[in-house]
């Protein structure tokens, strides 16, 4: 059944991995180019005191080409889902040809888990290498903005495309059993597994791994600034300490007990302050940061010292060192998720299909 | 003798309400090539496709050379299947098709599949996509053959192919009759069809057996007889009357008899297979068919 599998998969593997090695071509010419200039610039702008040129200046670089790696990882996952898990078996059911593969000498069962198992295995190494060459080729970027944990980066870095290989592709497989019709469960899949991606990457990732939290005096370091959004009343933003790589949540202004800072308490504490107010916000913004004229900046940093003898900052994050097992984990959960729904499809075409 | 199918009282029904086969109690005997004829939509289809273990039934049970259809790779190898319309992989060559077929049964006759590919003139290296309905009609029938099956199911094999092809077909499929002694069962809406090959008869009408049996055992059972007009019922009871028509003066009947007609005012005829059949068709809409109907005679 294997040599069944391989021979109608073929033709569509040589094309898809037939461009992923053009892709690798691509990086390959140009990464070692990048990573040398990281070395030159970057890694040596701290002798040259010229960091923050240096750093911007290197940002500038092959903007296109991480613009369309960006796309990529994002594409080769739902694109092999909708065009090999969707068609695996509703195309079959649409042309009758399942009645020719179904009474051959193999069970339905064990003709579909060898489809289902060779086509997965394909779309994972598909993405994976990509994932692989991409976080290869744009190390010297991520070293640069020490932002791993950015939702976008942290999707198309690591190991997590796999995963996302695994679930677009047996969704695919799984709406067309259900649907029976390739061009909807196509579509079925995109959707799904773009809404499914983004839902995850929004609400379950943060709650993967209980958070850190990090006390610092208040404006002990790092700036506060003063502002109000919108209609809201009058609150101060302290800005979250620097911590390379890491994933920072909150950045919140506690009293003791834990009690946050409230707009009454703030401007009892800080009268001035609040009388001067921010300047009115910009048009469109939604969020408009006093920067501050030299009245309010002194009025402020009054207020931060006075607040900072009962206040301090609390900074909920999740700490660098946990971005392996974050990507572990997301691995898991899609891969867990893809388990069920092959197997859900193989009952399907067991039970249903009959 | 053991038997190629036996079902008892299978039933298969399509969403909540459409019954494609309701009550059908039957046995085809094996090493026969048998006819199932019907209407479209008798049934047939779904009949061939629980055989080959496609579909589950809904109600009853059957048996196919002795087991439940389509259980393990065993009982799939035993039964040949080549669907209505012959579907192939548009995209694959006919060279992949016998490829595949030879990976997927342990008993392939890799030799007797290209002899036949050879045979019909059919280019190994052509997609079955640009085949015509004949070619791929040949190619399936191929297929299932050099797969070394028991028994041959053939779903409406002649219904896309014009009369060259149709000839052709059958005379392959009897080719492999005649050398593998396997059973066949082939389904059509015409029994002319399957007239020159067929030696057993499974009428199927409305989701319902009408009729099964042993060709030339139906044949002379039943008589067309003509006389003078009268009325059906007053003939002697021994007699089954299974289409009547009138004219003025006459009556034509068709009737179900195992003793000779020795009224002399009844002129009395055999009666040729599709008539019969057509006449079995005929009883749809009338009352249900009478219980010996239902048996099959062997």
């Amino acid at each position: 059944m294997i040599r069944v599998a391989w021979m109608q998969l073929r033709t569509q593997a040589l094309v898809v991995f037939g461009a992923l090695a053009g892709l690798a071509v691509v990086l390959a010419l140009t990464g070692p180019h990048l990573a040398h200039l990281y070395d030159t610039t970057v890694a040596s702008c701290a002798s040259h005191g010229t960091c923050d040129t240096a750093g911007d200046l290197f940002l500038r670089h092959d903007t296109q080409l991480r613009g369309l790696l960006s796309i990529l990882t994002w594409v080769v996952p739902v694109v092999l889902g909708v065009f090999w898990g969707a068609p695996l078996v509703a195309r079959e059911l649409e042309s009758g040809t399942f009645r020719l593969a179904w009474t051959q000498s193999v069970t339905r069962t064990h003709w579909l888990v060898t489809k289902l198992a060779l086509g997965a295995l394909a779309t994972m190494a598909a993405a994976g290498l990509v994932s692989l060459a991409v976080t290869w080729w744009a190390s010297p970027f991520d070293r640069l903005t020490l932002d791993r944990f950015s939702p976008d980066v942290f999707s198309e870095r690591g190991i997590v495309a796999v995963g996302y290989a695994a679930f677009a592709f047996t969704l695919g497989v799984a709406a067309g059993v259900v649907i029976r019709r390739t061009l909807p469960a196509m579509a079925v899949t995109l959707v799904g597994f773009v809404a499914v991606r983004q839902m995850f990457a929004t609400w379950v990732r943060p709650l993967l791994l209980a958070p850190s939290h990090l006390h610092v005096t208040l404006g002990g370091g790092t700036p506060v600034g003063f502002g109000k959004s919108d209609s809201g009343p009058f609150t101060l933003w302290p800005e979250p300490p620097n911590l390379p790589n890491a994933w920072v949540y909150t950045t919140r202004i506690v009293d003791d007990h834990g009690r946050e800072l409230t707009s009454q308490a703030l401007s009892r504490a800080c009268p001035t302050l609040t009388d001067l107010g921010p300047r009115p916000p910009t048009a469109g913004g939604a969020r408009a940061v006093a920067p501050a004229p030299q009245q309010v900046a002194n009025a402020l940093h009054d207020c931060v010292t006075k607040l900072a003898a009962s206040y301090h900052e609390v900074v909920t994050y999740q700490p660098a060192g946990r971005y392996w097992t974050f990507q572990w984990y997301e691995l898991a959960i899609f891969l867990a998720v893809a388990t069920a729904l092959a197997g859900f499809s193989v009952w399907w075409v067991r039970r249903r299909l009959v | 003798m053991s038997a190629a199918i036996e079902t008892q009282g299978l039933g298969k029904r399509y969403g909540r309400r459409r019954w494609a086969l309701d009550g059908c109690t039957l046995t085809i005997p094996e090493g026969r090539v048998v006819a199932l004829v019907g209407p479209n939509g008798a049934g047939k289809t779904t009949l061939l496709h629980l055989a080959a273990g496609l579909l589950e039934p809904t109600t009853g049970s059957i048996d196919v050379l002795g087991q439940s259809p389509a259980t393990d790779p065993a009982q799939l190898a035993r039964v040949g299947f080549v669907a209505q319309d012959a579907p192939a992989y548009a995209r694959m060559t006919v060279a992949q098709h016998l490829r595949m077929g030879e990976s997927l049964n342990p008993n392939w006759d890799g030799e007797l599949a290209g002899k036949r590919i050879e045979q019909l003139g059919l280019d190994p290296g052509q997609r079955a996509g640009s085949l015509s309905g004949g070619q791929r009609a040949q190619l399936a029938l191929s297929l299932a053959v050099a797969k070394r099956p028991e028994l041959l199911l053939l779903d409406e094999p002649l219904a896309s192919l014009d009369p060259l092809a149709r000839r052709d077909f059958l005379r392959v499929l009897m080719e492999v009759v005649a050398e593998r002694g396997v059973s066949v069962v082939l389904s059509s809406h015409l029994v002319t069809d399957l007239e020159r090959v067929c030696d057993h008869l499974v009428v199927l009408v409305g989701s319902h057996v009408q009729l099964a049996g042993d060709v030339t055992e139906l044949l002379g059972a039943h008589r067309r007889i003509s006389g003078p007009r009268r009325d059906p019922a007053t003939l002697p009871a021994a007699m089954d009357v299974i289409e009547a028509s009138h004219t003025e003066r006459q009556s034509t009947l068709l009737v179900r008899t195992d003793e000779t007609v020795l009224d002399p005012s009844w002129s009395v005829a055999p009666v040729a297979l599709d008539d019969l059949v057509i006449a079995y068709m005929g009883r749809r809409d009338g009352a249900a068919p009478a219980p010996h109907a239902l048996e099959v005679v062997q």
